[in-house]
């Protein structure tokens, strides 16, 4: 396969805990890496259920698409109150009590128990909007993905699952994942080829990173740290990226100018020519660990 | 009539529990003749959705009302709906609210006074 023929990397963003700059770096690497590779960038915010990419990139949106789950629908005329569905149901999204049968469908994560084991047939699944997929461009050439939770909703991952779906092979994917380590983390990181976890050099950035390396394992997603606001708080990152033999990819040290040019709307790469060099070195160095990843992978 | 009160244990004596969807143990009050069954209650610990479980767990044991203090929205939707009315004011044992009850001394709660999920975060 040529040079420009085989599948892009996609690359998630994460973190064990919030504010710790995972769009800071998502969009500027998208941006750093749309000079080097024009038009072969796309950008996915994975943060359902609180998007910001578009804040820093302001693309143009052209494309919205509702995303649906499946809840159920009591027809009350059949349903003899047996109470079969609120026994199989393990959300208590549906419940009878006495004669009233109710439905909460922000409970309910569509697993469709209830109307399999309704005996009457009472139980119909129909479909209820819980967010939207928003397409677009940035700068003409950046693919710009974000999935929005509506706002109630809890359950994240349909809405991540729909955003996923356009990840274009022909494109370097970079997905800007919720913070955290639960579920819709794990929905974002899962089948990319590798995780960036941007975390701050302190006691609880360590405990957070740790937990997040350990879900990175869990899913088989290889992973790197960036170290931001390198130079505040203690060893503690670099002595436990060192143990447990995990690279650190990149520091973006604590300096005012970043959190500035960040709080006018700006990214790194657009912030400090500097910046955008080693983003687009770090990206190659992905490269290179993910493809020996499958070279041992092929070989074992 | 048989009123479920939310307790910290499984008889008359037991101390009041403020929650409705996350207390360790209903109290079920037979308030004619006094009897008492205490149920577990499995959603003290569980995820979300611990309001309509408990719900259904009274609905299920037979009870027409609740005596509690700290009722959520999924919880309050589930027992309006199902006919099962809600007394706040919860103090005391099991015993004495029961009492309070029929001397017509507790209030009905007449929307949810307690958000999601905090029965969660407020342990004990």
């Amino acid at each position: 396969m040529s040079e420009t023929q085989r599948a892009r990397l996609s690359i998630s963003i994460a973190a064990g805990k919030g504010g710790t700059g995972k769009t800071l770096v998502a969009t500027s690497l998208a941006l750093a890496l749309n000079d080097d590779y024009p038009g072969e960038v796309q950008i996915i915010d994975c943060d359902v259920e609180e998007p910001n990419a578009h804040l820093l990139l302001q693309p143009e949106i052209i494309e919205e698409a509702a995303v649906h789950v499946l809840v159920p629908e009591v027809n009350l005329e059949l349903c003899t109150r047996c109470g079969e569905c609120a026994k199989a149901c393990q959300f208590s999204a549906i419940a009878v009590i006495r004669q009233a049968v109710l439905t909460f469908y922000d409970l309910c994560a569509g697993c469709g128990a209830c109307a399999y084991v309704c005996p009457v047939g009472a139980i119909t699944e129909v479909q209820r909007q819980v967010g939207v997929v928003r397409a677009g461009c940035v700068g003409g050439q950046i693919d710009f993905v974000a999935g929005c939770l509506n706002v109630g909703d809890q359950r994240a991952t349909p809405v991540t699952k729909a955003v996923k779906e356009r990840i274009s092979p022909k494109r370097i994917s970079i997905l800007d994942a919720p913070p955290g380590t639960a579920c819709p983390m794990q929905e974002t990181v899962e089948d990319t080829d590798y995780c960036i976890l941007v975390t701050e050099p302190t006691p609880f950035g360590r405990s957070n990173l740790q937990d997040a390396v350990d879900t990175c394992e869990r899913l088989g997603v290889p992973c790197g740290v960036i170290i931001n606001r390198d130079g505040i708080g203690n060893q503690g990152v670099d002595d436990y990226c060192a143990a447990e033999g995990i690279e650190i990819l990149m520091r973006i040290p604590q300096r005012r100018e970043i959190a500035e040019a960040y709080s006018r709307g700006e990214t790194l790469a657009e912030a400090r020519p500097q910046w955008r060099d080693d983003l687009v070195e770090m990206y190659k160095r992905i490269e290179e660990i993910v493809s020996s990843q499958y070279v041992q992978e092929g070989v074992s | 009539m048989k009123v479920a009160v939310t307790s910290k244990g499984k008889d008359l004596g037991s101390p009041v529990d403020p929650r409705f969807g996350r207390c360790p143990y209903f109290v079920v009050v037979d308030t004619e003749t006094m009897t008492t069954e205490g149920i577990e209650n499995p959603g003290a610990l569980a995820g979300a959705g611990a309001g309509v479980a408990a719900a259904q767990l009274i609905a299920d044991a037979g009870a027409d009302a609740v005596i509690s203090n700290l009722v959520g929205p999924h919880a309050f939707a589930a027992l309006k709906q199902g006919g099962i009315a809600i007394y706040a004011g919860a103090a005391g044992n099991v015993k004495s609210v029961v009492e309070m009850l029929k001397k017509d001394e507790l209030g009905r709660l007449e929307e949810p006074n307690a958000e999601l999920d905090a029965g969660a975060k407020r342990r004990g």
